[in-house]
């Protein structure tokens, strides 16, 4: 550490007012903070601060999405290798599905980073980390084979006209990872759907009887899935890098909620909203006239928990402080409606297999209306209290 | 909708030239300044709608720039005679006559534009920019005038629908008028890497591309910018 600091101070001089890169202070400004807690204080007024800042925020997201990451990679080669029928060591499997994550990782860290930079130094504000955990996001919830072009335009687009358009880290109306998705998914639609795009094959050939299907692909198709509860908990089955082991989002959800980053009401409560949606299909199934939708309907509500991004959107994507509704009574409305919506648009709407993505963006939308409704009624509330006093 | 800033026309004895500085000034003040899409925010339906590809905008902006030049002529020289309280429905008469004849042309010459056009021809009476420019201008100003501004208006609207319909085709397509411009053999379903942006073919990225113009348009004319 006292390498950087020193290297830190000594090339300080240069980045100062006067400095020969002076342009540059807020690439400067970005990379010491990260590195250190930055030395600045509070000017004025008594403030009682905690020493957590934006930076640490972040990267404690980013160490949630560790574990689902690292399983994201295992499973990749994992199909990888099974589609093509040969056998290969967990080792064997995880190297294979590093070598295809990372590169996707490094593409959307350097394009977002590289725009929000070129943004500050334009703009002249100092560097807000927001991206650190967007970054992270984005490759998560692509799907394993789109090439890497797409995630670096996708990434561009969530970070100019999803972020910096509004006025940067803070101030965005979107969650910028997932307008990343949003995009990809309506840009290049045949790279983010079907059931070809979610296993890696190399172009090799596939065995016969092997589906790369999602689980919700083969329910919206025929309204019965081939993976089994436990294998959608555990998490080997295809889709989205990060979003299908349950277990391994769990255990960034318990680092979110011990460390208070991430809103316990808005996980709870769209989980709730979830089950009821779930309860009440259950509930009309029989009553559908398709079989298949029958069948869709009938999936036990617990099951349709597992299924999908539904616990990765709620944990990680929901909860982005930026773009969720902001009072208590507030996130419990916002992130019921997230849980009840995506598993409506999954099961009513057959052009999109998962509604997580959907549901959370329309939500973000909305969650500025909610809080204005939250924050109206509690004004009307004290004041009938006034009233009722002075009556 | 946007603060019109009018070009202030002072009533003169003296015979200006007919491309003097202020006549000239009404061509080219709509390309940039006062555009009607980028800064007075009229006539957006059409631009998104029908700029998907460059030749249906081409042709788009055609019939707007015949509706909107003739029918100021038109409706200058009858300023004088129209009754004020009926004036909106005298100028939708003459918009409504010069769109059938536009639709008309268009079924007979190029059928195949008029059917991807379709409601949008029908839809120019109901543009904002011609009833604005009826209102604001020819009823006020004389008739070469006011053909200057027909023809300045519809030529803003138009450079702008053109633009969008660029980079819609382009990306979204790979082609500019129908003809390939990005090479085949770049595409993934060839062997390469590339592929069309889907999302360009849908209307909000017209959206989103008319908002990145006018955003370049800000930081290069920084008048534009409002005060808060």
């Amino acid at each position: 550490m006292k390498i950087f600091r020193n290297l830190l101070e000594s090339v300080k001089p240069q980045f100062e007012e006067g400095g020969k890169l002076e342009k540059l202070y807020p690439l400067y400004d970005g990379i010491a903070t990260f590195l250190f807690v930055p030395g600045h204080s509070t000017h004025s007024g008594a403030h009682i601060r905690d020493g957590i800042d934006l930076k640490r925020t972040m990267i404690t997201v980013v160490f949630a999405l560790i574990p689902a990451l690292l399983f994201g990679m295992w499973n990749v080669g994992y199909f990888h290798y099974q589609a093509l029928g040969e056998t290969a060591t967990l080792m064997e499997q995880f190297g294979y599905g590093a070598l295809k994550v990372l590169p996707m990782v490094v593409v959307s860290y350097a394009v977002g980073l590289g725009i929000e930079f070129g943004f500050c130094i334009i703009k002249k504000h100092s560097i807000e980390e927001g991206f650190l955990v967007s970054g992270m996001l984005i490759p998560l919830i692509m799907p394993v084979d789109i090439p890497l072009w797409m995630v670096a335009v996708s990434t561009a687009f969530a970070v100019v006209i999803g972020k910096e358009v509004f006025g940067g880290t803070g101030m965005n109306i979107l969650n910028p990872a997932l307008t990343a998705r949003a995009f990809a998914f309506f840009a290049y639609p045949t790279f983010m759907s079907g059931d070809k795009v979610w296993i890696n094959t190399d172009g090799g050939a596939v065995v016969d009887g092997h589906s790369g299907a999602t689980a919700l692909g083969e329910l919206a198709v025929n309204g019965t899935t081939s993976y089994s509860p436990m294998e959608m908990f555990i998490g080997n089955i295809p889709g989205s890098i990060g979003e299908t082991s349950v277990v391994a989002i769990l255990l960034g959800a318990a680092l979110l909620l011990y460390t208070g980053i991430g809103s316990w009401r808005i996980m709870l409560s769209g989980l709730i909203g979830a089950i009821v949606m779930g309860l009440i299909f259950n509930a009309v199934a029989p009553h559908m006239i398709s079989e298949a939708q029958q069948n869709f309907m009938a999936v036990p509500y617990w099951e349709q928990l597992l299924m999908g991004g539904l616990i990765f959107g709620l944990v990680f994507m929901a909860t982005d402080p930026v773009s969720a509704a902001q009072t208590n009574k507030g996130k419990w409305i916002y992130g019921f409606l997230c849980g009840f919506l995506a598993i409506m648009i999954r099961v009513f709407n057959p052009a999109y297999p998962e509604g997580v993505m959907m549901a959370i963006l329309f939500m973000n939308v909305m969650a500025p209306l909610v809080d204005h409704y939250v924050i109206e009624g509690n004004v009307k509330k004290r004041k009938k209290r006034i009233q009722v006093k002075t009556a | 909708m946007a603060e019109v800033s009018e070009v202030e026309v002072k009533v003169k004895k003296a015979k200006e030239p007919l491309l003097g500085k202020k006549n000239r000034l009404l061509l080219s003040d709509p390309l940039n300044d006062s555009n009607p899409i980028t800064v007075q925010v009229l006539g957006i339906c059409s631009a998104l709608a029908i700029t998907v590809k460059l030749y249906p905008a081409l042709v788009m902006s055609i019939s707007v720039l015949f509706v909107l030049a003739v029918g100021n002529v038109i409706i200058s020289l009858m300023r004088n005679v129209i009754p004020n309280r009926i004036r909106i429905i005298v100028q939708l008469v003459v918009v409504a006559s010069l769109v059938i004849l536009v639709d008309q042309v268009l079924k007979a010459y190029a059928y195949d534009v008029s059917k991807e056009l379709s409601v949008f021809v029908g839809l120019i009476i109901t543009n904002c920019i011609i009833m604005g420019r009826f209102e604001a201008f020819a009823l006020a100003n004389g008739p070469w005038k006011s053909f200057l501004d027909g023809l300045g208006n519809a030529f803003g609207y138009a450079w702008i629908l053109l633009a969008v319909a660029f980079f819609r085709e382009l990306l979204g397509s790979g082609t500019l008028f129908g003809f390939q411009i990005i090479p085949t053999s770049w595409y993934i379903t060839e062997g390469g890497v590339y592929s069309n942006n889907g999302m360009m073919l849908l209307p909000p990225m017209a959206l989103i591309t008319v908002g990145i113009i006018i955003w370049v348009q800000r930081a290069r004319n920084t008048k534009l910018i409002e005060e808060n």
